[in-house]
């Protein structure tokens, strides 16, 4: 029951990967720690059905090489899945504040 | 004989030496434990790799400690174990587990088409490098370097690279590497000229090479003159403590010594004590990976005014673009790009980034004597464009209630028609940059070694706009100061003083022997108008 309660709790959003290089090493470490701080599930993924990649995970996001102008979805499972998705979002289109 | 082997550039600059060949020591396999032994043998590797990690970055900043503060991140994530768990689980010794777990990662990464994405299996190779030399005790890679050494190798790793004493004259070749990888990004920060994907015949190197950083040119065997050109003075090993302290000339006139500072790290092992301050900050590499993180810049300046215990810091805004471009902020592709939009004209052209930048300095002009210095300024008005945007800042962080202070501005003198004019411009004090305005007056760049001969810093013109310079600043009452290379030269330096220059700002490593050059200097009285020019029309006889 727990867990199909989490499940409606669920958010998506997507964004364009608009920094020069992609989702390299300093954007993906940013993304993590983003998403570390919320207790949902957070994924990610460069097509809108997935494969879904765990945003908590520095290791499989870098899997993914995910380049300059595709678009990243997100979804998240969970209480906080709202805000969590607005967030990591917010920090794709910010260009992970690197310029 | 001389054999010139293409690559491709990865960070400016000529060096030549002596060729000294990356040694990797392998430690002996282990022999394996159990399960629960190995798989704790791996987590006391990771962790001792991970500390070691810490301590680096603590004392790094910028582009150096975003590097290991990758890595970091990789050793937090448990999924980096999770394939050499398992094979531990089935019985592999700890230190195969690693390295079977991170080679199918390393391969993801290699398989990459993106060129950044191939450069990270290098991040992840040091890591696994890194953790293996703590699983096989005897495992470190020899890193003592010889002094101006050229540094051969298949690849360098970023760690290896920031654990090595690098000097001035030091040089790197690589068999493979990328242009785009951290460690290509560490040798421009700290202006080791670098060469990569030369081939297998990295290893076949021997004797002394001349590195071409600029043209991604190696020459081998290369002839006693064109070794020459890269030949940097020698620096004493040690400073002597007598040079240290005030700097007087041998009649008594004192003398402002300072350092130019690129990294935090430049300060490693330097006092305050034995310079008159840090005359020079080249921001575009210390703040390379912070132009929009107002809070991160004014914590790094913090810590270069903490440094100086009350000494002043001059601190450069961004002097990106020419020979120094910036992924993202410079413009890509210019023609000319030392004649292009750099210095000052890139960031009254992106004042989004000069506003946080100003915003960060004049925060930190609270907290001690800081300077303000513009590079590359061409005309008056530019100097009031950036004046308007320093009050702009100073009253959004007043509207704030922040702590901020206005501190002194500066322009450098790099632009010849800018030196001809120098009165003109509304700053407070100015600061020669050799470098760029000898390659300017002279016409020549200072990238191509066929004719980068001519940009002798101590050409009679050159001397006389110099000359002219100083004397317009003397009227207004305005201190000069010279950044460059040419105050390294003791000739060129005993020139500089004798027409009235009052301070001089060095790397680090040449403290010692700038301060005790100019304590054997006579200056007399300020020279206002003839120029000594015997050894200019001496040292040039060779060139064509």
């Amino acid at each position: 029951m727990r867990q199909e309660a989490a499940l409606l709790r669920e958010a998506r959003d997507s964004a364009e990967l608009t920094n020069a290089i992609g989702l390299h090493a300093r954007p993906s470490v940013k993304l993590t720690q983003v998403a570390k701080g919320f207790g949902a599930t957070i994924e990610i993924a460069t097509a809108p059905d997935g494969p879904w990649t765990d945003a908590k995970s520095l290791v499989r996001i870098m899997r993914i090489k995910a380049a300059q102008g595709e678009t990243l979805f997100v979804r998240a499972h969970g209480a906080d899945a709202a805000s969590a998705v607005t967030a990591v979002a917010d920090l794709i289109r910010r260009n992970f504040d690197e310029d | 004989m001389e054999r010139r082997v293409p690559g491709v550039p990865a960070a400016p600059g000529l060096a030549g030496g002596l060729v000294q060949h990356l040694v990797q020591a392998s430690g002996q396999p282990r022999s394996g434990a159990t399960a629960s032994l190995e798989r704790a043998a791996l987590d006391a590797a990771m962790l001792a790799v991970r500390a070691e990690l810490e301590m680096l970055a603590g004392r790094l900043a910028g582009a150096e400690a975003a590097i290991l503060g990758f890595q970091i991140a990789l050793l937090d994530d448990p999924e980096l174990v999770r394939e050499a768990e398992a094979r531990i689980a089935a019985g592999i010794p700890a230190d195969r587990a690693w390295i079977e777990g991170m080679a199918s990662e390393i391969r993801c990464l290699e398989a990459a088409d993106d060129p950044h994405f191939r450069a990270r299996a290098t991040d992840l190779a040091d890591l696994r490098d890194a953790v293996l030399a703590q699983l096989r005790p005897d495992g470190r890679a020899a890193t003592i370097l010889h002094p101006g050494c050229i540094l051969a190798a298949e690849d360098l790793t970023p760690s290896l690279f920031l654990r090595m004493d690098w000097q001035r004259g030091s040089g790197i070749v690589l068999g493979g590497g990328s242009a785009a990888s951290h460690v290509a990004m560490l040798a421009r920060g700290r202006g080791i000229p670098m060469v990569v994907g030369v081939g297998k015949v990295w290893a076949d190197l021997s004797g002394p090479v001349l590195v071409d950083g600029d043209a991604g040119l190696v020459i081998a065997g290369p002839a006693p003159d064109i070794l020459a050109r890269a030949a940097v003075p020698p620096v004493p090993a040690s400073a002597p403590d007598v040079a240290s302290g005030p700097a007087l000339t041998r009649d008594g006139r004192r003398i402002a010594v300072e350092i130019n500072v690129a990294t935090l790290a430049d300060l490693d092992g330097v006092s305050p004590e034995s310079c008159d301050g840090i005359g020079l900050v080249r921001t575009e590499f210390l703040i390379e990976h912070a132009l929009a993180d107002e809070e991160r810049q004014l914590e790094i300046y913090a810590r270069l005014l903490g440094w100086a215990r009350g000494l002043p810091v001059t601190i450069r805004t961004l002097d990106a673009g020419g020979d120094k471009p910036m992924r993202g902020y410079s413009v890509e592709g210019e023609r000319n790009p030392f004649l292009g939009l750099r210095g000052l004209r890139l960031s009254l052209a992106r004042p989004d980034l000069f506003r946080i930048q100003l915003r960060a300095i004049l925060r930190a002009a609270a907290l001690g004597p800081l300077r303000l210095l513009l590079p590359m300024v061409t005309t008056p008005a530019e100097v009031l464009a950036a004046r308007d945007h320093i009050a702009k800042a100073a009253a959004g962080l007043a509207a704030e209630g922040r702590a901020f202070a206005i501190p002194p501005l500066g322009m450098m003198l790099e632009v010849p028609a800018a030196a001809m004019a120098a009165g003109r411009f509304a700053v407070d004090f100015y600061s020669i940059g050799t470098n760029d305005l000898a390659q300017f007056a002279c016409a020549a760049a200072r990238d191509d070694l066929r004719i980068s001969g001519l940009a002798d810093p101590r050409h009679p013109g050159l001397m006389a706009m110099i000359a002219h310079a100083l004397k317009e600043a003397r009227t207004l009452g305005r201190p000069v100061m010279l950044c460059g290379d040419a105050a390294t030269d003791r000739a060129t330096l005993e020139t500089l003083l004798r027409l009235g220059l009052e301070g001089v700002s060095v790397a680090p490593p040449y403290l010692a022997r700038v301060i005790s050059e100019i304590s054997m200097i006579d200056c007399g009285a300020i020279d206002r108008g003839t120029i000594d020019c015997g050894a200019i029309d001496r040292g040039t006889g060779d060139q064509p």
